[in-house]
């Protein structure tokens, strides 16, 4: 694969160290520059805009000077990024808004349960690097269809790959575009639509004009962004209450502390045992299996994610890939080991700062937050402490104090409030708002790449017109991209409501799909096209009614199905009566909304439907196996590929024209 | 020029010490991504000194997460070593 780089870019990466490191104290100096124009009185909005705006224009500027013309460098960005920073890329593509604002509040309300999420989302490395990544690497695929419709025989794998590549990516963007649109609007004021098209536009400057290659470099970028907004709140909130700036150390005391509050609470009458879940204790928020199940859904979900593995397809040698996704995991630890001690200092905070405390003497950061929405006591939105007396006196018998079951928080609110509860001035907010507006960007320009480019190359390029000459390849990929961009931000824009839901479907519909085939098409010679094939259909349809039965269907999942009621974790008894609902004259309705008595709470085996992997890729491994084995073994010639594979040294396997 | 069956001999050899390398991690991985957390509720009674955490969260929120990075790096230089061994390694 020859990378045939120009005299620039070569300079750039030999300088990489340097450039990103003046990069570091660019923002770094920024941001003090922005304190101080804080101090001196410049209004918080206009210290909103200037965030945005400036990093936005920095993304921009990497992405127009990373533009290209050549394919290798816009499929894989020339196969030249070395282990560590496309380690720091990963990173940046793999922590979504989710990861940034969601994370820390899942945390916060689900205690030791929440931890499944940062278990799964980062122990998916190991598969990655053992079982698939730079053996995807060595064969030099631009895309995972493409390897395939080399090792199963053609277009018709391909299409399959491109199938279940849409499916979990598409959902996944959308959540993204919609994180942004939620950001922008929170810190900006701007209209939620409107934001959702300014971030669109953020997205497109990055990825339209150099693909893969100014994916890369704003990835980095954005990483370097990201850590440092998530990292300093907390590191100055440790410094201050324990004297020591590494939070994921201090954050240990706050635990003990939350458990002795949780006891004092339940003595003093400020909750019951019913509404408190004690913060350390495990399995009450999901039973043993789902707690479980979700680990392994997430990690085999990652190693199975097409934009994730096709960043292990730009490192220069496959030794680079293995350490890469070493460095990745680094990366993405930086962040998720910091994300129980947000959740520890909030809860400390809410705990003896707010609950048990008279109404008249609630913090005021709270109110800011109230205002839109994200608090409410006593049931009303936590504008100022006239609104909060006025609804808890409308509460028969209150006592006057915060209860615990008075006090409901918006799980994004955890990251963002976190400055104003250490009392940091706002810039520190605003430093936040850039970073996750970072982390979804980044995760929004690899997924948008990953689709378009599977578009583009295995449908347009491989399937519709093979001779089509380069130019015009790169137009109709960069149209597909816009195309796709516009479709993701119009669906954003309509706000629908199982959109944070659909991105833990999209790991286990990937794990379902990708993984088996994958999996046994560098580890076992024997497996057949056939038998890939059937194992993707079986595997990935499995999944996909498993989650549409219990999601849009789940009448008809009860009566056809013998699907039952899910379990409560903590009380073991059903989460709805079945024969009560289906007695009920909606119960057979389809597509009902989420509030709907059954959906999303029947199951099989008391398993729920974000873990529906757990159905389909055992089911595909299965097949896979037995269909190879009822079918001839693969020709001698697919063997020897399979060997050249699974050696690091030679040339790659498959040789793309690129010219 | 080593003959083709020395190749052969070659090839097959370095994919069992892969295969083995690959299990040995699988293992690892098992332990700490899941059998561990199995044994969340007895670890909790022990509390780690100073730093005060329960074993059993502290498991699931930091140490099998420190333990998967070094296994990733671990597994880099394993694999690498191997690949040299048998002559498949790509040239520095």
């Amino acid at each position: 694969m020859a990378t045939t780089s120009t005299g620039g870019s070569s300079d750039f990466l030999s300088n990489l160290g340097k450039i990103y490191g003046f990069y570091t104290g660019g923002f770094l100096a920024f941001v003090i520059l922005l304190a101080v124009l804080e101090q001196v009185g410049v209004p918080n909005k206009i210290l909103g805009y200037f965030f945005v705006f400036f990093t936005l224009a920095v993304y921009a500027i990497i992405g127009i000077l990373s533009r290209t013309a050549q394919v290798s460098e816009y499929y894989v960005a020339g196969r030249s990024v070395p282990a560590f920073y496309n380690g720091m890329a990963t990173g940046a593509d793999w922590m979504s808004a989710a990861s940034f604002v969601g994370m820390a509040g899942t945390l916060f309300l689900l205690g030791y349960d929440g931890l499944a999420w940062v278990l799964g989302w980062t122990g998916g490395f190991v598969l990655v690097s053992i079982l698939i990544g730079p053996y995807l690497r060595k064969f030099g695929a631009y895309t995972v269809p493409d390897f395939l419709a080399f090792r199963y025989g053609g277009n018709f794998a391909r299409a399959l790959g491109v199938i279940v590549l849409v499916a979990c990516s598409f959902t996944y963007v959308t959540a993204q575009i919609y994180g942004t649109g939620l950001i922008a609007s929170r810190f900006l004021g701007m209209q939620f639509e409107l934001a959702v098209f300014a971030g669109l536009v953020g997205i497109l400057v990055c990825s339209m004009l150099g693909g893969m290659r100014a994916v890369t470099w704003t990835q980095v970028a954005q990483y370097i962004v990201l850590i440092i907004a998530y990292l300093t709140p907390i590191v100055i909130l440790s410094t201050k209450n324990y004297g020591i700036p590494i939070p994921e150390l201090t954050y240990g005391q706050a635990i003990a502390d939350i458990t002795a509050r949780e006891q004092q609470m339940l003595a003093t009458g400020l909750t019951t045992a019913a509404t408190l879940k004690p913060h350390i204790q495990p399995f009450i928020n999901y039973t043993p299996l789902n707690f479980f199940a979700i680990i392994m859904c997430m990690m085999v979900g990652t190693a199975s994610l097409p934009h994730i593995l096709m960043r292990y397809f730009t490192t220069p040698s496959v030794r680079e890939a293995r350490q890469s996704v070493g460095w990745s995991l680094l990366f993405i630890f930086l962040l998720y080991f910091s994300a129980p001690a947000y959740a520890a200092f909030s809860k400390l905070e809410v705990y003896t700062n707010i609950i048990g405390r008279d109404l008249s003497a609630i913090r005021p950061w709270l109110f800011s937050w109230g205002e839109l929405g994200l608090i409410q006591i006593c049931g009303k939105n936590a504008a100022s402490i006239d609104a909060v007396i006025a609804a808890c006196k409308a509460i028969a018998d209150h006592p006057g104090v915060v209860r615990l079951q008075d006090f409901v928080i918006n799980t994004d609110v955890i990251v963002l409030s976190t400055p104003e509860i250490a009392g940091l001035p706002y810039v520190i907010s605003g430093l936040v708002a850039a970073g996750g507006l970072a982390a979804a960007l980044s995760t929004a320009d690899g997924l948008l790449l990953a689709i378009a480019n599977a578009l583009s190359h295995d449908v347009y390029y491989k399937m519709i017109d093979p001779n089509a000459p380069t130019a015009r390849r790169l137009i109709v990929a960069r149209v597909l991209l816009l195309i796709v961009a516009v479709v993701a931000a119009a669906t954003a824009a309509t706000k629908p409501g199982d959109i944070l839901a659909m991105v833990g479907w999209a790991f286990s519909l990937a794990m379902a799909g990708n993984f088996p085939a994958l999996v046994m098409g560098v580890w076992w010679k024997r497996a057949t096209a056939t038998g890939a094939i059937c194992g993707i259909i079986a595997g990935f349809g499995l999944c996909l009614f498993y989650l549409v039965t219990t999601r849009y269907f789940p009448g008809a999942g009860v009566k056809y199905f013998g699907m039952t009621s899910l379990l409560n974790p903590a009380t073991g008894a059903p989460l709805v009566d079945i024969a009560k609902a289906m007695a009920l004259p909606n119960a057979m309705e389809s597509f009902p909304t989420l509030a709907h008595p059954l959906a999303n709470k029947v199951g099989w085996f008391n398993l729920t439907n974000i873990a529906c992997g757990l159905l389909g890729a055992p089911l595909g491994f299965a097949v896979i196996y037995i269909v190879s084995k009822l079918g001839r073994e693969p020709s001698a010639e697919m063997q020897a590929y399979v060997d050249d594979i699974r050696k690091p040294r030679g040339r790659t396997v498959l040789e793309e024209k690129t010219t | 020029m080593p003959n083709p069956t020395d190749l052969r001999a070659r090839e097959e050899a370095h994919w069992a010490k892969t295969s083995r390398l690959m299990f040995t991690h699988l293992a690892v991985w098992f332990f700490f991504g899941f059998v561990i957390h199995m044994f969340v509720k007895p670890l909790n009674n022990i509390i780690i000194p100073i730093l005060g955490f329960p074993l059993g969260f502290y498991m699931a929120a930091q140490g099998s997460l420190i333990v998967f990075v070094v296994m990733l790096f671990m597994f880099a230089k394993q694999q690498d070593k191997i690949d040299r061994e048998f002559g498949f390694a790509e040239e520095d």
